[in-house]
């Protein structure tokens, strides 16, 4: 790790205000940015610490929303009763990121901001198409994630909550890479209230993506079946040593159709 | 030792709760990293980023200047240092030695992986020597690389050595190839197979370090190392690398989180560490990280082998022919040219009568780390290519997996195999039944059945393994080019009070020894454990000693012990006489006393030892005070732990997800001291047996020769819920040739599991078409072999 300087913020305008200044970067849980840091990839030249901003914490229904604070630790989520209630697949969906640290630690805001192309959250964010609320703005999911590790957010523009409208119905099946357990793909299928269908995809490509081929099928019969059988065209999609994109393209059908059957 | 001798209540053959492990649970142990010396520097090792470059240059002005620089050394301030030796020799088929190209302690004029270590930075903090070592100008130029054996061998391939033309360290061979050949001319049927076996990544939880240290007032060193023989270490250090007088060396390797045999080897790091100390005139601490780990410790397994089984319509083995060309990595580390042969070609008659075999092999140089020994070293790749040719010869002949293997069952002892190995004893029907029993194979077909209802594809496999163990009889290791002896050695230390201190040869790094070998001395001096220390690793402390790999510690570092304890015993059995005023011959040694036969006359163990270390009464004359002895103990041959593992697999076809239903290991280790110790050296071999079969692989990329796999990101290790709950049994025929029946059990896990679960999920497979996979049996893999079966 090279050295850095540490600031700590106490609201979001002194946050934003010292980003602008220094140029430095946002510190949330810090489960990829500190892991980067040790190995000497990442150099900020100043942190801001957003953990000691009451305001960017907490879970709370808002009429047909439920709002995640973006300081909101995924083990928070998980056990949430409100989340549960709410939209119980994404109680599930913080549960099965990474291990028990890494829960404690990371957050929500600090998993959609860095938009690792294998995270969980950016297939809940686009799966059901969530509102990002902002110190600035709101930007609406299908606009905020952009490129691998790219999202709408300014340099100093800072998450302060997640607005997901509560579904008909929601499910997320992960598919983890045998080695890091991240996403090998993740597929998150929602039924909202005005009963149309997204299906968002993690892991599969270099950003998040809605998968139409599955919307389309889906919106005509959601059925595990449909799904099952929507040939995914592999173009584009990423290739490693755990999985070629015909075999991602393979496990986003059969992960599909396992998240509609999961939902009865 | 006699069952006679032992205690009423001996705690020979008791699951005894582990004495280490109070200090292990508790935070106390002591790895090298808690070790700190006054005036402590640190170490960094810049490393080659290129797997192939000739070094034309490196500036380190710039370097020197930063903060908290001590000192900085490449190769050129190693003058009179010379290159790591490889500590076996290895005649090809030519008749010619093999090809030993030197192995600077730092690169010289070439690096030749990523990773090759280049300079040695030391300041006064760890990062301070990482922020200068990025100040390091080296002028690289870059060169075509090969990681692969393939292309390692190809015609025009780059060259990695001058002395090693084509890229080849030897080519070998064991057998009869005209006999093979006869038998091949008459065989029924010819079973082919090629297959790879993975190249692995050791991954001991904790990763090597090293504190070396320079004392100017009686001109000696101390190197504190993670290590698994600190007597070898220091042998090969001092007398091939620095020459230095060995006595001024001591090298300790205090608790050690793991080996698997990564840490056996002398490597470069320490090497560096032990001459810059006196240079710089401070100890230097170096503390490898998790992707250091990756880069540096040397690999395990990558062969790949074309083998071929000819069997008669009874379905008897006739002969085995097999071609391996293994890989040997960058350099030859400490017994890297053992593995693939003596470690290999030697059990290639697995527990089988086959009258003929014959086996080549080829070591090759790439531009990847090197090889050597990995938990099983050899023999897991010996019983790889034995267990899966008999399953697919069982398949392609109709005949029942259990029935060709008992079809072939050697049932005389001594048997003498054609690859030069002397079985002394086993049983492979009982290991088998006790197998088929503990994983009610009888059930087997219900159970497939059901899960096919549920869409999944259900597979049983079989390893009946074989390993030589207890390494080793030193003429017989010598004759075949070992360039060290394979004894052990022990002193049993009995106080004036009575109780002892043991210090063993052996080097414990999670076996348990402070413990096993507490027993085996309580027992025969009828005292309890908590009487008897234990230790180890420390040349200091302890006359010699081989270290531990290879199933050893207990067959040979226990029975130095044991042989130790025999001098005891026979002293004081004269002390006895003496006291009791009888014929020595008429003292007999049991539960702790000796006693005048037939009498009720007797002295305990501790008037013994009181008497030897405060000799008022003794006799002087002819013997000499004190209680203290010591024992080298060299094996008169292999021990053979042998048994049969089965592995039920479930195989998702949807997603080539294999889940490992059930594993049943029966064994025989002969006779056991432990068995909760055993039954633990058992579950972590067989954890990393499925791990290798199922998602370990270290991968060089085919272009650059960087590794792909540099970290637990990408290189796939098990976790608990990867693992089914193990059943485990036990069947003994004790060793014939140690005093304690004992043949080692320490690598049989990882021995037989890759092969009974690579077997499972073929058998598995098998329905869908498919005839062969290599490991790892990967979710993208399995499903990648149905698809193409299926087109």
């Amino acid at each position: 790790m090279y050295a850095f300087e540490y600031r700590q913020a106490h609201s979001v305008t002194e946050a934003a205000g010292m980003l602008g200044q220094t140029g430095g970067r946002a510190l949330a849980g810090g489960q990829s940015l500190v892991a980067a840091m040790k190995l000497r990839l990442a150099q900020p030249g100043t942190l801001v610490d957003l953990g000691a901003i009451p305001d960017l914490k907490g879970i709370r229904r808002d009429g047909d929303n439920l709002v995640i604070g973006a300081m909101t630790r995924h083990a928070e989520v998980a056990v949430s009763p409100v989340v549960r209630d709410a939209i119980p697949a994404l109680a599930g969906l913080a549960e099965g990121i990474g291990d028990r640290q890494v829960r404690n630690m990371g957050t929500l805001g600090g998993s959609i901001a860095n938009n690792d192309p294998a995270a969980d959250w950016p297939a809940g964010v686009l799966g059901l198409g969530a509102a990002v609320h902002t110190n600035r703005r709101t930007i609406p999911a299908d606009a905020f994630f952009t490129a691998m590790y790219e999202t709408a957010l300014a340099p100093d523009e800072l998450i302060v909550s997640v607005a997901f409208p509560l579904p008909r119905q929601a499910a997320y099946v992960k598919f983890p890479n045998p080695a890091s357990r991240f996403a090998l793909v993740g597929v998150f299928v929602a039924r909202l209230a005005d009963g149309s269908v997204r299906v968002a995809v993690t892991g599969a490509s270099p950003s998040v993506f809605r998968s139409k081929p599955l919307e389309e099928a889906l919106r005509g019969s959601f059925s595990a079946a449909t799904a099952r059988g929507v040939k995914i065209d592999p173009a584009g999609l990423s290739a490693d040593l755990h999985g070629s994109p015909e075999y991602r393209a393979h496990l986003i059908a059969v992960l599909a159709s396992r998240a509609v059957a999961a939902l009865g | 030792m006699g069952a006679s001798d032992a205690a009423v209540q001996s705690p020979l053959g008791q699951s005894i709760l582990r004495k280490e492990d109070g200090r292990f649970l508790t935070g106390t142990g002591q790895f090298t990293d808690d070790v700190n010396a006054p005036r402590q520097t640190h170490a960094y090792f810049l490393r080659s980023p290129h797997a192939h470059a000739n070094l034309r240059g490196i500036e380190t002005a710039r370097a020197r200047a930063a903060p908290g620089v001590v000192a900085i050394y490449t190769a050129a301030d190693l003058t009179n240092v010379n290159g790591l030796p490889c500590g076996w020799l290895i005649t090809g088929t030519d008749g010619k030695p093999m090809n030993e190209p030197p192995h600077p302690v730092l690169a010289q004029g070439k690096v030749r992986y990523v990773g090759d270590p280049v300079a040695l930075v030391v300041a006064e903090t760890p990062h301070q020597a990482k922020d200068a070592a990025e100040l390091i100008e080296v002028d690289y130029e870059p060169l075509p690389a090969v990681v692969n054996v393939r292309d390692a061998l190809a015609p025009g391939a780059p060259a990695l050595h001058e002395q090693a033309p084509g890229n080849r360290c030897y080519t070998w061979a064991l057998g009869d190839r005209a006999a093979v050949d006869a038998a091949f001319a008459q065989a029924a049927h010819i079973t082919r197979l090629d297959i790879v076996n993975n190249r692995l990544v050791p991954n001991a939880i904790e990763p090597r370090a090293a504190l070396a240290s320079y004392n100017r007032a009686d001109d000696a060193y101390t190197l504190y190392v993670s290590n698994q023989n600190p007597h070898v270490e220091r042998l090969l250090m001092t007398a091939f690398v620095l020459g230095l007088p060995e006595h001024k060396v001591r090298v300790i390797a205090p608790d050690v989180g793991g080996g698997f045999g990564s840490k056996i080897y002398l490597y470069p790091e320490e090497t560096a560490m032990v001459w810059a100390s006196k240079r710089a005139g401070r100890p230097i601490k170096w503390v490898a990280d998790r992707s250091e780990a990756f880069l540096s410790d040397a690999h395990g397994r990558d062969h790949v082998t074309h083998a071929e089984l000819a069997l008669d319509a009874g379905g008897k083995f006739l002969a085995l022919k097999v071609e391996t060309t293994a890989n040997m990595g960058a350099y030859l580390s400490t017994f890297a040219s053992c593995i693939p042969t003596i470690l290999y070609a030697t059990l290639l008659a697995g527990q089988y009568t086959t009258p003929a075999i014959w086996c080549e092999v080829t070591a090759v140089f790439t531009n990847t780390a090197p090889v050597d020994a990995y938990r099983g070293a050899g023999r897991p790749e010996a019983t790889y290519v034995v267990e899966r040719i008999v399953h697919q010869a069982a398949v392609e002949t109709g005949v029942a997996q259990d029935d060709l293997r008992r079809r072939n069952f050697i049932r005389t002892f001594p048997y003498q195999t054609p690859v030069a190995l002397n079985y002394d004893i086993g049983d492979y029907d009982a290991t088998l039944d006790g197998a088929m029993r503990m994983a009610d194979v009888a059930g087997f077909a219900a159970r497939q059945a059901q899960s096919r209802t549920r869409g999944k594809l259900r597979g049983i496999g079989y390893a009946s393994y074989i390993e030589a163990c207890g390494l080793a009889p030193s003429n017989v290791a010598g004759a075949l080019g070992a360039r060290a002896g394979l004894f052990e050695a022990g002193q049993v230390r009995v106080h004036p009070t009575g109780s002892v201190t043991v210090f063993t040869g052996s080097h414990s790094h999670g076996q348990g020894h402070e413990t096993t070998f507490a027993q085996i001395v309580a027992a025969r001096l009828g005292m309890p454990i908590e009487n008897v220390d234990v230790v180890h690793g420390d040349t200091g402390r302890i006359p010699f000693g081989m270290g531990t790999y290879g199933s050893r510690s207990l067959s040979v570092g226990g029975t130095a012990i044991v042989k130790a304890l025999d001098k005891i015993v026979a002293k004081g059995r004269k002390i006895a006489a003496h006291l009791l005023e009888a014929a020595e011959a008429d003292i007999e040694f049991r539960d702790g006393k000796f006693s005048v036969a037939g009498t009720d006359r007797s002295k305990t163990f501790g008037e013994i030892a009181l008497t030897a270390y405060v000799p008022h009464n003794y006799p002087l004359d002819k013997l000499e005070p004190g209680l203290d002895e010591t024992a080298f103990y060299d094996p008169t041959n292999f021990t053979y732990p042998a048994g049969t593992h089965i592995c039920e697999v479930e195989v998702d076809p949807d997603t080539g997800v294999v889940d490992v239903l059930a594993f049943t290991a029966c064994d025989d280790f002969g006779t056991i001291v432990n068995p909760m110790i055993v039954e633990g050296q058992v579950h972590g071999g067989l954890a990393q047996g499925i791990g290798q079969a199922l998602m370990e692989h270290c991968v060089y990329d085919r272009q650059t020769g960087q590794l792909l796999t540099g970290s637990l990101m990408d290189y796939a290790l098990p976790r608990a819920h990867h693992l089914p709950a193990f059943k485990v049994g036990t069947q003994v025929t004790p060793c014939t040739h140690n005093p304690l029946g004992a043949k080692g059990c320490g690598e049989a896990g990882a021995i037989g599991a890759p092969a009974a679960l690579m077997n499972a999920v073929m058998d598995a497979l098998a329905p869908a078409g498919v005839r062969h996979l290599d490991m790892p049996a990967s979710p993208h893999r399995v499903w990648q072999a149905l698809r193409g079966a299926a087109a």
